[in-house]
């Protein structure tokens, strides 16, 4: 087993295009549920309309450049769709409407009633050349010092990933350090108190899932470029649930806590990943107990331990304060 | 002490639903019922600007739920009520506060893990930063400046001025109702209504609220509050008024409160019926 190796490929694929559409979803859940206490369960089907709003734009003949506007305007509608009913009940009804919406959404894309636009199971392809045109790295060329390399279409991915990162993380650190951002942790903390204060407690959390819901679009939208393909049965709830942990992982209610969460995920995710594929392949015992499949499902049994220690032993997540933890238990 | 100054009330008769003066707040026919339980029923009440009016009745009278319905946490079933001579009636709670009343919770809800200092400022009504445009813009800090210094004034005179960057959860219990309050007041409202401030507290803290309380009045507020001990009540209040069973049983001054026939059926009447049972 090559350690050195396996540690590369985990760094490699930490650094990636898709940790950082990860890192961009999570702010946007993080800006919710961490600043806000909006339970969205259903973050996927933001993500999902970034991609189809862009991928069916470009199919109908527009540019990817409308099409990106189109996914986000139509995530920050569905935003006020889910929120206009739900936000001013109890917390939990978003939750569970969210969710609900997320599959509806997702079993509606991937019907035959809808195969005229979205292409049914099969999706679309191919919709994001333009934006691998303007890339100044030859596709096929390869960079990097010795055997950590990535190819040039991987490099200008992640150039423009983490661009939108660190760009979406200013915009969210302004906000939230703004008094607007204040009144968000007022309502995340008591609701009651707050439109006791003379705030608007409704419009705030609309707002909120709004934005949320149109940085959600961006992460959908940068993820759909870096595959050149939408299936609907990429935005399956799972997604969602990812994006909690790496949310609670990173520390909820922190600035860099999202990014750092993505990133630790993603390197625990492919190193366990690498370990266990290896494991099987050159340990003989291991490899008798378990076909190469098996040994796959094994990373997820692995981070759900990780989790539970963390949760144990690191409550608020790598970036919280200990402080807030201690003060939870009213 | 109501009694050391020249009592705007003087010669209002004692007799529930009587017009005030100058009232400040005034409801008319406001009722709420839960299922069958008629919780509130009020025909007339009128509350006298500048003065510490208290609200008293036994347990289930329905105090906490008439606060509730004027503060715009709960819909009545009918009625309505007008501060300032504007109709409040139909509009939401955070539009009350807007309007001048502000309201305080039984169970102190202190804003747990954000500091003292900004539960005071997001009690703050001027700051555009509130706004997303505004937070987006920038060039709120001047408006925050001054929000600061007048919670630090406010902070000051319950004694929290040499805990601004605590957290709020991590007070002592007296501390948050103390905090309660201030905020409350960074609101700047012309009338708070305080539901049982005086619950869970300490007899030494008891005595620093009631002074706040009175305070209040003296800065050109009007208290309403939600009492259950009359001792209190006498010490502080320019008026008192009783509730039992969802109605106004009685109001007067608080001296003829405690004379009152129908106050003492109220809470003595109860308290039997609790002894025997």
């Amino acid at each position: 087993m090559d350690l050195l190796a396996i540690l590369r490929d985990g760094f490699l694929a930490m650094i990636g295009p898709v940790t950082a559409a990860y890192a961009i979803s999570a702010m946007s859940l993080n800006l919710q549920f961490g600043y806000t206490g909006l339970l969205n369960f259903g973050q996927v089907a933001f993500m999902l309309v970034g991609a189809y709003g862009t991928a069916i734009t470009v199919d109908l003949g527009g540019s990817l450049w409308l099409g990106i506007i189109v996914g986000i305007a139509a995530a920050v509608l569905l935003g006020l769709l889910l929120g206009l009913p739900t936000l001013r009940l109890r917390a939990d009804y978003l939750a569970i409407t969210t969710i609900a919406a997320a599959e509806v959404i997702r079993l509606v894309v991937r019907s035959s009633w809808a195969e005229p636009f979205t292409n049914g199971v099969f999706g679309i392809q191919g919709f994001a050349n333009a934006f691998f045109d303007l890339s100044p790295f030859p596709g096929g060329a390869v960079y990097g010092i010795g055997s950590w390399l990535v190819t040039g279409r991987r490099l200008w991915l992640m150039i423009v990933g983490w661009t939108v990162v660190l760009l979406v993380m200013l915009l969210i650190r302004r906000l939230i350090l703004s008094p607007w951002g204040r009144v968000l942790r007022a309502i995340r903390e008591d609701e009651d108190a707050t439109s006791s204060l003379g705030k608007d407690v409704f419009g705030y959390k609309l707002q909120s899932l709004m934005l949320g819901g149109a940085i959600g679009a961006l992460a959908g939208v940068l993820l759909a470029i870096e595959q050149q393909n939408v299936t609907p049965d990429a935005y399956l709830p799972n997604v969602t649930f990812i994006l909690y942990v790496i949310v609670i992982l990173g520390g909820a209610g922190t600035i860099l806590g999202p990014i750092i969460g993505a990133l630790t995920f993603q390197f625990v995710f492919f190193t366990f990943d690498a370990i266990m594929a290896s494991a099987q392949a050159e340990v003989d015992w291991i490899g008798n107990l378990l076909t190469p499949a098996e040994a796959g499902q094994i990373k997820l049994i692995l981070v759900g331990v990780g989790l539970i220690l963390l949760m144990i032993y690191r409550p608020q997540g790598i970036m919280g304060d200990e402080n807030e933890v201690l003060i939870d238990g009213r | 002490m109501g009694d050391e100054r020249i009592s705007p009330l003087a010669g209002v008769p004692a007799e529930p639903g009587v017009p005030k003066p100058d009232a400040v707040l005034a409801v008319s026919g406001v009722h709420r019922s839960f299922g069958g339980l008629q919780a509130v029923n009020v025909d007339r009440l009128e509350v006298q600007r500048h003065t510490v009016t208290s609200l008293i009745g036994p347990n289930g009278a329905g105090k906490t739920t008439l606060f509730n319905l004027l503060s715009g946490f709960d819909r009545v079933d009918g009625g309505e009520w007008h501060l300032n001579g504007g109709r409040l009636v139909g509009i939401s709670a955070y539009q009350v506060a807007r309007r001048g009343m502000v309201r305080t919770f039984q169970l102190t809800r202190s804003l747990a893990r954000l500091t003292v200092m900004e539960n005071m400022l997001v009690a703050d009504q001027a700051n555009p930063g509130e706004k997303l445009r505004g937070a987006l813009i920038g060039g709120w800090r001047t408006a925050e400046a001054s929000a600061q210094v007048r919670a630090i004034d406010l902070l000051a005179r319950f004694n929290l001025d040499h805990m601004t960057a605590e957290f709020a959860g991590s007070l002592s219990g007296g501390q948050r109702k103390l905090l309660e309050v201030a905020r409350a007041l960074m609101v700047d409202p012309e009338v708070i209504m305080l539901d049982e401030p005086m619950a869970g507290v300490n007899p030494a803290l008891t005595q620093t609220l009631l002074g706040h309380i009175t305070s209040l009045r003296d800065d050109g507020k009007t208290v309403i509050f939600i009492e259950h001990d009359m001792d209190v009540v006498q010490e502080i209040s320019d008026w008192v008024v009783v509730m039992a069973e969802g109605r106004v049983i009685a109001e007067g001054p608080p001296g003829s409160i405690a004379r009152n026939r129908a106050v003492i059926d109220a809470y003595l009447g109860s308290h039997h019926g609790e002894a025997a049972s």
